[in-house]
């Protein structure tokens, strides 16, 4: 009946049939055409300004590489501790049984509303020298947070957390809790269930929300330069450097750009097909 | 419908190449105003260490010009010279560095050579009282100071690279803000313990720094130039503005926010 | 003999208080019956160990689940369950899902596959072994997932309605094969189901459940033959008619006379008439002459079933309340001449042969 083998002929069937289907309403794709226009018109502009015989050299100096670089690997990490955290945080929120929960929500959701700048700051009077925490860190432990690599991880992770939260916890409503029931009846204890049962149900909508975040990571800046400051090879990732060379260099600028652009859209071809086709 | 696709995308680039940090610059009105004979509007685009200044010339030029009224709009050198570049309506430029003017009278948008109104030049900038009791440029490089400075590719950055240069002395930062205004910022937060800011950052940041000056900074003085753009609405007005800020009322403004004689 | 399962479960809800006690002999398998809204999921949810109990225990062999301050957790209760929707692992294969029972209970990963290898024999399922649930069908997921119950071992198996959700032709399959199953590993199993046909052919008891109480149990036959309670009688397949017996038959409460045979049960006593629906005659017009047994009624509903149609009734206005659900079949031939549609007025005439009388209990 269906096998792996017949099972994409018969999507490929399927969409077929679709065009003797409902179809769309030709209307739609006015609109439809616009926002697609409104982001990849922009980009095509960048394209367009490049200063294509000095790319090379202007990706590959120095600077640029050290920026590609810490952005990739500060990326890395954020994400990272965005799913160490974020994952059993999504849990909570879907399946605690707490009061105010709702409100929990919420303010997980600040970072996408605040201005990064903002976040920064926020990070900066917490963790800066002469921050809430910051002082205690800086007068028992001698250590400073502001200016340093662990400054660019934390403040990309601030920022990309509730990317990761909110798409793991849709999945796991959606999922719900039934699964994890049978799997006691079988004698699952609940740390067993959670391991066995919710994670692997959950992968996909955490991989996707992953993804969201990984691209959040690479593009931060606001909350960046507030919180850890701009000093090649610690803190400027490719966006502050972005932001830096365009007063004096704006090929350079715009050849960074791009590159920022490619490093996202390969990351996003490269991990959205397992996203799109496991929550199926 | 050609226009608003000019328009679109000169702000979509400006927009991108400015980055989400700063404000983003608003384009100024657009251009010309169908308006009563008297009531003139007249664009200046300016560095945004020029605030405090040009906002006290603004009164007197409205004073002395009935119906006009000045319209500013205050933002990093580069991303005014990018605007100008792309087209955007305005009457003067002054910016806070050669090579930002320079952009825009290579792309021959000036209407005559720009002149230099001003000069700035370097300041330490401590948290008040100074308690790492720094004096001299040398004592930048003290041992788990933190200091901060503006990255060289703006103008901040390039007189500090020039003094290190002249003075033999290289400082390890922990940080080089592409803005004069965050290297004071983290100055001002505690967070630094010293940054090389311009002299009219720290007398605009009054009581929350204590300014050190230090005699190399004459090696590295930064020129603002200002100058009439070829397109501009309101040329006599432009013109006219121009006269003001060289004039007696324009340098004795600059002087007493901390900028040098031109 | 060691004790299977006893039970006593309360629980109060908004719409009834659920007061059931239980007993099932070990290897026997108890058929919990009953109308939606009477408790049968909640009495699962206790016995399972996913709800608490305001008063009662669960005993399983020598062990005691719940009560006398103890309520031992879903995951260590030996309670296993197969309900109507298989939920099968979708990320596991299903030799995966059978082995994940006693993979749980720290059985290594060899002999746990080895143990579900067997079982996915037992229940006809080995050709299924390292197929994903996305790509069975119904009936095969129930196999594999009651395959998946039996692995662990439990005391006492839940069957939640198992044969609900499948279609009519993979039903009697599953059916056998249940039956085949938990009688040759002699499983004490507790089963709630809405059919009589899996009642009596998988449970050796059955309890009814209405409004939280329990209203009927016995050995099955024996209770769906002499149904003493509508809904029984409803689930069976049969007629009843509730009263007081008396010298010809029973008395309804309002006045009218069944004739039938009466066993087990002396005059005065509460009684109920039973009768196969087979065994009413349908008239258009009140039938001359003064046969026993007439009954004015309303058609509410006519159900075709292969060759005969059951014909429903409702109450007339005014009329007693207990005709309501009535069933009589009639030939199809009968229903064209009769000539019948929702609403109409119908006389039923039982022939008194057929119609058995005995205690209400």
């Amino acid at each position: 009946m269906t096998s792996a083998l017949t099972g994409k002929r018969r999507d490929d069937e399927r969409r077929r049939d679709h065009e003797f289907g409902v179809g769309l309403p030709p209307l739609l794709w006015v609109p439809a055409g616009l926002a697609f226009a409104l982001i990849a018109l922009p980009v095509v502009g960048l394209a367009i300004r490049a200063d294509w015989p000095r790319v090379p050299e202007l990706l590959l100096s120095g600077s640029a590489l050290d920026a590609l670089r810490l952005s990739l690997v500060t990326a890395a990490i954020s994400t990272t501790l965005c799913i160490v955290f974020g994952g059993p945080l999504a849990v909570v929120l879907a399946r605690g049984r707490l009061a105010g929960l709702s409100v929990l929500r919420s303010v997980v959701l600040l970072p996408l509303v605040l201005p990064p700048v903002v976040g920064g700051l926020a990070l900066l009077f917490l963790l800066g020298r002469t921050g809430l925490l910051g002082r205690g860190l800086d007068l028992w432990f001698g250590v400073t947070i502001p200016f340093s690599t662990t400054a660019v991880v934390l403040a990309q992770t601030f920022v990309a957390l509730p990317f990761l939260v909110v798409s793991t916890e849709g999945a796991l409503r959606t999922a719900g809790q039934r699964y994890e029931a049978v799997a006691a009846t079988l004698g699952a204890s609940p740390g067993l269930a959670f391991r066995r049962v919710t994670v692997p149900l959950v992968l996909p909508g955490l991989a996707s929300g992953a993804v969201l975040a990984f691209a959040r990571c690479l593009g931060e800046f606001g909350a960046t330069i507030a919180f850890a400051g701009s000093l090649q090879g610690t803190t400027r990732t490719l966006p502050l450097l972005v932001y830096l060379e365009r007063e004096s260099d704006v090929d350079a600028a715009v050849a960074l750009s791009l590159l920022l652009v490619v490093v996202a859209v390969a990351v996003i071809a490269v991990a959205r097909p397992r996203g799109v086709e496991g929550s199926r | 419908m050609r226009i608003r696709a000019t328009t679109v995308g000169a702000v979509g680039i400006a927009l991108l190449l400015a980055g989400c940090g700063n404000a983003a610059p608003t384009t100024p009105a657009a251009g010309p105003t169908s308006a009563a004979p008297e009531a003139r509007e007249l664009v200046v685009l300016a560095a945004a260490s020029l605030t405090e200044t040009f906002e006290t010339l603004e009164t007197e030029f409205e004073t002395e010009n009935p119906g006009v009224d000045v319209k500013y709009n205050f933002a990093g050198s580069s991303d005014l010279a990018q605007q100008i570049v792309n087209g955007a309506p305005a009457d003067v430029f002054a910016s806070a560095s050669d090579a930002t003017m320079k952009t825009v009278t290579d792309a021959n948008l000036t209407a005559a050579a720009p002149t230099i109104f001003a000069t700035n030049t370097l300041q330490i900038a401590t948290a008040p009282g100074n308690p790492q009791g720094i004096a001299t440029f040398a004592d930048l490089t003290k041992p788990d100071l933190k200091v901060v400075v503006c990255a060289p590719q703006v103008p901040c950055g390039a007189s500090a690279e020039k003094i290190e240069k002249a003075t033999g002395v290289t400082l390890t930062p922990v940080s080089e803000e592409p803005e004069v205004k965050s290297t004071l910022g983290k100055v001002t937060s505690g967070d630094a313990d010293a940054g090389l800011v311009f002299v009219t950052d720290v007398t605009s940041a009054g009581a929350d720094v204590q300014g050190v000056t230090f005699p190399e900074a004459s090696q590295a003085v930064t020129n603002y130039p200002i100058a009439v753009l070829r397109d501009a609405p309101q040329a006599e007005l432009a013109a006219a503005f121009q006269e003001l800020v060289t004039g007696e009322a324009g340098q004795k403004a600059l002087e007493v926010v901390g900028f040098g004689a031109p | 003999m060691r004790p299977g399962v006893a039970a006593r479960v309360v629980v109060r809800r908004p719409e009834f208080t659920l007061d059931v006690e239980l007993d099932v002999a070990e290897g026997e398998v108890l058929a919990v019956l009953g109308p939606n809204g009477a408790g049968k999921s909640t009495l699962l949810d206790v016995l399972s160990g996913l709800l608490r109990p305001a008063e009662g225990h669960v005993r399983v062999g020598d062990e005691t689940l719940t009560g006398d301050g103890r309520h031992v957790p879903p995951h260590r209760r030996g309670v296993g369950l197969l309900a109507q929707q298989a939920l099968l692992f979708p990320h596991l294969t299903a030799l995966g899902n059978v082995a994940f029972g006693p993979r749980a209970q720290g059985v290594p990963r060899g002999e746990a596959e080895r143990r579900a290898r067997e079982l996915l024999a037992a229940v006809d399922a080995s050709e299924l072994e390292q197929r994903r649930p996305g790509r069975m069908s119904g009936g095969q997921q129930q196999r594999v997932a009651l395959a998946r119950a039996l692995a662990p071992g439990p005391a006492l198996l839940l069957l939640d309605e198992p044969l609900a959700a499948l279609d009519v032709d993979a039903a009697p399959a599953l059916r056998s094969l249940l039956r085949r199953v938990i009688r040759e590993r002699k499983q004490t199993a507790l089963l709630v189901t809405h059919s009589a046909l899996d009642a009596l052919v998988l449970a050796d008891r059955v309890l009814v459940l209405t409004g939280g109480r329990v209203v009927e149990q016995g050995p099955t036959r024996e209770v769906l033959a002499r149904p003493r309670s509508p809904f029984t009688a409803r689930i069976a397949g049969l007629d009843l008619v509730p009263g007081i017996a008396c010298p010809d038959g029973l008395r309804t409460a309002d006045g009218l006379l069944v004739s039938g045979r009466a066993a087990g049960v002396d005059d005065g006593e509460p009684a109920v008439a039973v009768f196969p629906p087979s065994a009413v005659a349908v008239y258009a017009q009140r039938p001359s002459g003064s046969p026993r047994n007439v009954l004015p009624v309303r058609l509410a509903a006519i159900e075709p079933r292969g060759d005969t149609v059951r014909l429903r009734a409702a109450a007339v206005d005014g009329g007693p309340a207990w005709v309501d659900g009535l069933a009589a079949d009639v030939t199809p031939a009968a229903v064209a001449d009769l000539g019948v549609e929702p609403g109409v007025e119908l006389w039923f005439a039982v022939k008194a042969t057929e119609v058995a009388i005995h205690a209400a209990g």
